[in-house]
């Protein structure tokens, strides 16, 4: 809650990222003008200029620290912020722009750019919180409008938001999806990824790809085995677990096993 | 010699992070830089040794405001290279989504990115405060085009329907009946729209843009068609590292794209619209002279009536297309990889989106490139700037900067795709 009674100042901030999640609240469409009702948006450059100086109840942080810059920025964010919450894969894992964590930064400077020597970056993309004390991680790439709202509703009640820890699976059961690996023998990384999307790509008859990142105690070293049984190879076990949450230390470890 | 020094730290209402320094001496613009600071993500690195069939998935995290623009733009480079043509209902779905986005886009930067300019609100939410209605009735429009990302793309963000070859799953007919009745009332609201902008008070200013963008034999462009100029330029998008060219300046993190000889270029709704007015449905010409357009706009500022004449028409379009759809009796046609070169272009909200890729013998990627459409136009925001600036020296340092940011609002710029923007000082010195 706010102090002496004002509404609470809510502010959104964005590293490096694709702008995705902080446009989810935006797509909140039928629910933004209450959320304006209930809090102060005091800081969103991307939906507003206007702004509130000075110290934020709650801070939603959007992508992951890439830069010199940013590391230091992500302090001054915290300092004025009483909870900071980071919203999307980006800033809870890294993001996409982690393969470079995979790989030699320098190499990948000089493909994209011409004049590598004008470009200033981290030889890592890290999470925020590796940088600074977080008090809620959203999950998804991008993350969901229901776990957002439910996020900044939490926030408002004062209690702790309920984003289930369980895997995707329980989504696809709870909707009565047919198992697109038992039934179609597509690989799934259903069994070892965080429940958020709503079971989104099987319900599409595809496999899951591991958007909203590792559940909690998830085994993907079995989910291997299986997904190698339905015929995939050494790269291509890989590269589905390299993607959009490639340094979520599961992922990663798993990633690292199948190196050629 | 006189001096006047402005600055925004940040530009806000755009999609990203940049900068802007404009430097005038003596009452003359001298200079206007805009600069991009969003940190490189390096896609085009890491897409390297990925498999032909991640493209669309991973490209659309460039964006996540135009993420099918990403996905089209990667489907069609992919199928150009693997031999294939996506025809009939599935080319129509694609359409259809393509759509969703423009609306969803385009309503977003209309209703909460540009009107507060010409209506003297920091942002929507204040707007809000005083235009209820209206702000309502632009997240509605905005609604129904994430309605169709939503039902044909899975979700609003990164959609994962849509693959090389088509889709994972399409519709039956009787699923878009519900999405027809809510485009209804979008096309309404979109012909709203039209008439609201079209009284807003524009700047007289005018510049003789090359407009460039996609001209397809029947269609207003989309997804599909040749690259055209308004000095006669014609090619297939396989031809476009022939006549285009990106360079790196040291002040941003974004490559800029010119035509070879040098000269800046256009793309995005001005140019589309005034390249392809004959392509709009009847009721999108109608309206659009009704708003006081000819048929060709070089007025920047009046970029927000073209943008909502495109709203009308892909509401017009998505509902022609939902009226003939019959479902395919597959979602995709099976592509087989193969060593090939594969080139993509589309029509982003923002303007034209290439894609190009070198794939191996077993479809993985060996080179990827992507020219996004707000590095295509970051010349000429800067022209525009040191074109118009002049003509506003007048106002106080606020309202100039206002008017500069209005400015560089005009192109919807999407800093986080061009990183490969803004902070704005006028230094009048």
């Amino acid at each position: 809650m706010g102090a002496k009674g004002r509404k609470p100042r809510l502010a959104v901030w964005k590293f490096a990222s694709c702008d995705g999640c902080q446009l989810t609240l935006l797509d909140c469409e039928d629910e933004l003008l209450a959320i304006a009702g209930a809090v102060d948006i005091a800081y969103f450059p991307e939906a507003t200029r206007g702004k509130i100086e000075g110290h934020y109840d709650i801070s939603l942080v959007e992508g992951s620290i890439t830069t010199s810059h940013d590391a230091a920025r992500i302090h001054e964010v915290r300092r004025r912020s009483t909870t900071l919450v980071t919203i999307g894969a980006c800033a809870t894992t890294g993001g996409i722009q982690a393969l470079r964590n995979f790989a030699d930064v320098k190499e990948y400077t000089s493909v994209v750019y011409a004049r590598p020597d004008y470009i200033s970056t981290l030889a890592d993309s890290t999470p925020i919180a590796d940088h600074v004390a977080v008090d809620f991680e959203l999950r998804g790439c991008p993350i969901s409008k229901y776990q957002l709202m439910e996020t900044i509703s939490a926030f408002l009640a004062g209690r702790r938001p309920v984003t289930p820890p369980h895997s995707v699976c329980m989504e696809c059961k709870i909707k009565g999806n047919v198992c697109v690996m038992v039934a179609h023998g597509t690989p799934c990384l259903g069994p070892v990824t965080h429940a958020g999307c709503h079971a989104v790509c099987p319900s599409y008859n595809r496999g899951c790809y591991g958007c909203y990142g590792p559940m909690e105690t998830p085994n993907p070293t079995s989910l291997t085995h299986r997904m190698k049984a339905l015929g995939m190879g050494q790269k291509e076990v890989q590269r589905v677990y390299r993607t959009f949450n490639a340094d979520a230390p599961v992922f990663r470890k798993e990633s690292e096993r199948h190196d050629p | 010699m006189t001096r006047r020094t402005i600055k925004v730290g940040y530009l806000s209402r755009v999609e990203g992070e940049g900068a802007l320094k404009v430097v005038v001496r003596d009452g003359v613009v001298r200079s206007a830089e805009l600069s991009i600071f969003e940190p490189p993500r390096f896609f085009e690195a890491f897409l390297r040794g990925r498999s032909f069939s991640e493209a669309p998935d991973i490209t659309s995290r460039i964006c996540g405001i135009c993420p099918i623009a990403y996905q089209m733009s990667a489907v069609n480079a992919m199928e150009d290279a693997l031999g294939v043509t996506v025809a009939g209902p599935l080319r129509d779905l694609r359409r259809l989504l393509y759509c969703g986005e423009w609306i969803e886009s385009h309503a977003l930067h209309i209703y909460m990115l540009h009107a507060p300019d010409f209506l003297g609100y920091a942002g929507a939410i204040d707007m809000a405060r005083e235009h209820g209605d209206l702000v309502r009735r632009g997240l509605g429009l905005k609604k129904a085009g994430n309605e169709i990302l939503s039902l044909v793309g899975g979700r609003e963000i990164h959609p994962i329907n849509v693959k090389v070859g088509g889709f994972y799953r399409v519709p039956q007919r009787r699923d878009l009946d519900p999405l027809a009745e809510q485009l209804k009332h979008a096309r309404d609201s979109a012909l709203e729209t039209v008439r609201w902008v079209a009284g807003f008070d524009f700047p007289d200013r005018e510049r003789d843009y090359i407009f460039v963008s996609l001209r397809h034999p029947s269609d207003y462009p989309l997804n599909e068609g040749r690259i055209v100029s308004s000095r006669g330029l014609d090619i297939a998008p396989a031809q476009y590292d022939e006549h285009f060219e990106e360079t790196h300046v040291a002040r941003s993190t974004a490559l800029q794209a010119r035509l070879k000889d040098g000269s800046s270029y256009l793309v995005g709704p001005l140019a589309r619209y005034s390249l392809n007015f004959d392509r709009l449905s009847p009721l999108a010409q109608e309206a659009a002279r009704a708003a006081g357009l000819d048929p060709v706009c070089r007025n920047p500022y009046r970029s927000i009536v073209v943008r909502a004449v495109e709203v009308l028409y892909a509401c017009d379009e998505a509902l022609r297309i939902i009226e003939n759809y019959q479902a395919p009796d597959l979602p995709a046609i099976d592509v087989e990889p193969r060593a090939a070169i594969g080139f993509g272009a589309t029509e982003a909200p923002r303007g034209l989106l290439y894609h190009r890729y070198r794939l191996e013998a077993d479809g993985s990627i060996a080179e990827a490139r992507i020219v996004p459409p707000t590095s295509q136009n970051q010349a000429s925001i800067e022209e525009d700037l040191a074109g118009f600036v002049g003509g506003f020296l007048e106002l106080s340092d606020e309202a100039l900067r206002d008017r500069c940011e209005q400015t560089v609002r005009n192109y919807d710029p999407c800093i986080s795709c061009a990183t490969h923007f803004l902070r704005l000082e006028v230094d009048r010195g």
